[in-house]
């Protein structure tokens, strides 16, 4: 492809229009574990595999589902370091507009900027851009929301959203089950069984995460305890 | 002469039933010399927000332009007006990134916050807020304010006696401190509406 000429430098254009690393940073995320976000009527549900590489891996250790503030949390697919990355950089950015205003950082405004922080990522030298999709899930005075951020810094707001792995056949079923008025608990169990979808093995709450966020504006993430609970009630 | 005291005001903010009331004196002067007889130190921020700036003029206007500056910005990236204990929060920032060289200002802010409670607040020229539940006040008349407005105040007044009440307060104060004084601005805010009077006092 005339494409490849232009894929080393992030900064130039290729003649097709695109940003040669921008789409070889969607490829990273494509080939990450699938993970997925459904926006119900009364909360958000975000998941995702959890598959470590060797059983010698102390699973509780590793955590894929973070929050950003309480009552807003996060999900990727994609490299694992840079998620930690923009965590960090996503937590400070709301923490500073809670030191100024008093008051919790909207979810779109925090989406927002770190879709900025992504950005940057693809217009500055000497750096490559991120390797993650982010799911953000968060309930402020708008409502539950879910909000998808790419590595070119878009974003996008979503009734239910899958990235990773299996994302075509995650976001065909979605699309089947998904309602409008679908309650938090329903929510939940038609995450788990799109995860079940494209699983390979025997799902567990030891190789999935689970976290909500529910009227009560707290994120949760759920204890491998509760996710047996919802797996059995699926079954 | 302190710099506070350079420019001569008077700033009062009161709180009634479900509505708030805010007023200044109208003198600007140099010293001892009056130079102006119609100064507005009170602004409209939104429609249920208002901020009145004391102190000196100079650092109250370049202030004024910046609270604006960021008010603005706020409104585009977030949709929505900001509420006044956020906004608050913002102009007690503001002033404290000014720690080692400040704004020789004391600011009133005065507005309706959620399910229309009415909200005052004040804070010193480095931006320790005081939140208070009947009135706040500012300026080189401060301290006769707060006598004239401990002696008048009673909560739960409905805005035509809040009017009273506080243009009384203000004429009084200003009567005894040189400095401010020519009239007052008074702005008594409800849910449904805004009304802006101008007083006739001691024309001195």
């Amino acid at each position: 492809m005339g494409d490849s000429q232009y894929s080393f430098s992030l900064t130039t254009f290729s003649p097709s229009g695109k940003l040669v690393q921008i789409e070889h940073a969607l490829t990273a995320v494509g080939s990450g574990q699938t993970s997925l976000g459904i926006k119900a009527s009364n909360g958000v549900v975000i998941a995702t595999e959890k598959k470590l590489p060797s059983i010698l891996v102390d699973e509780a250790s590793v955590q894929k589902i973070q929050s950003l503030t309480p009552n807003i949390g996060v999900v990727y697919s994609g490299m694992g370091p840079d998620f930690r990355v923009l965590v960090r950089k996503s937590r400070k950015q709301a923490e500073q507009y809670h030191m100024l205003y008093k008051e919790q950082i909207p979810v779109t405004q925090l989406v927002r900027e770190t879709a900025a922080v992504m950005q940057e990522f693809t217009q500055s030298g000497g750096v490559r851009p991120f390797g993650v999709s982010l799911l953000v899930a968060g309930y402020d005075d708008k409502g539950p929301q879910l909000y998808q951020v790419d590595p070119s810094g878009s974003y996008f707001s979503w009734k239910a959203s899958a990235m990773g792995k299996n994302v075509s056949n995650a976001k065909t079923f979605l699309e089947k089950r998904y309602t409008d008025d679908v309650e938090l608990e329903d929510a939940i169990h038609t995450a788990i069984l799109t995860l079940k979808e494209g699983f390979e093995g025997q799902i567990s709450g030891k190789n999935i995460e689970i976290a909500t966020i529910g009227p009560k504006r707290i994120f949760k993430v759920l204890t491998p305890a509760e996710i047996d609970d919802y797996l059995a009630e699926v079954e | 002469m302190s710099i506070f005291e350079y420019n001569g005001s008077a700033l009062v903010a009161m709180v009634g039933k479900n509505c708030f009331a805010i007023a200044s004196d109208r003198r600007l002067g140099v010293q001892l010399q009056t130079i102006a007889t119609d100064f507005q130190r009170i602004s409209k921020v939104h429609d249920r927000l208002f901020i009145g700036l004391s102190g000196l003029a100079t650092d109250a206007q370049t202030l004024h332009q910046r609270l604006m500056f960021r008010h603005k910005l706020y409104q585009l990236r977030e949709e929505r007006d900001m509420k006044p204990e956020t906004f608050a929060s913002l102009v007690s920032a503001l002033l404290y990134e000014k720690r080692f060289g400040p704004y020789f200002c004391q600011p009133v802010i005065a507005g309706l916050s959620d399910d229309d409670k009415p909200f005052i607040c004040t804070t010193d020229s480095i931006g320790a807020k005081e939140l208070a539940k009947d009135f706040v006040v500012a300026g080189t008349a401060g301290d006769s304010l707060y006598g004239a407005c401990e002696a008048m105040f009673k909560p739960d007044m409905e805005p035509e006696e809040l009017f009273e009440t506080l243009s009384q307060a203000l004429l009084a104060s200003v009567d005894r401190d040189c400095l401010s004084g020519w009239g007052g601005h008074i702005y008594i805010v409800t849910p449904t509406e805004v009304k802006e009077c101008t007083l006739k006092g001691r024309m001195d």
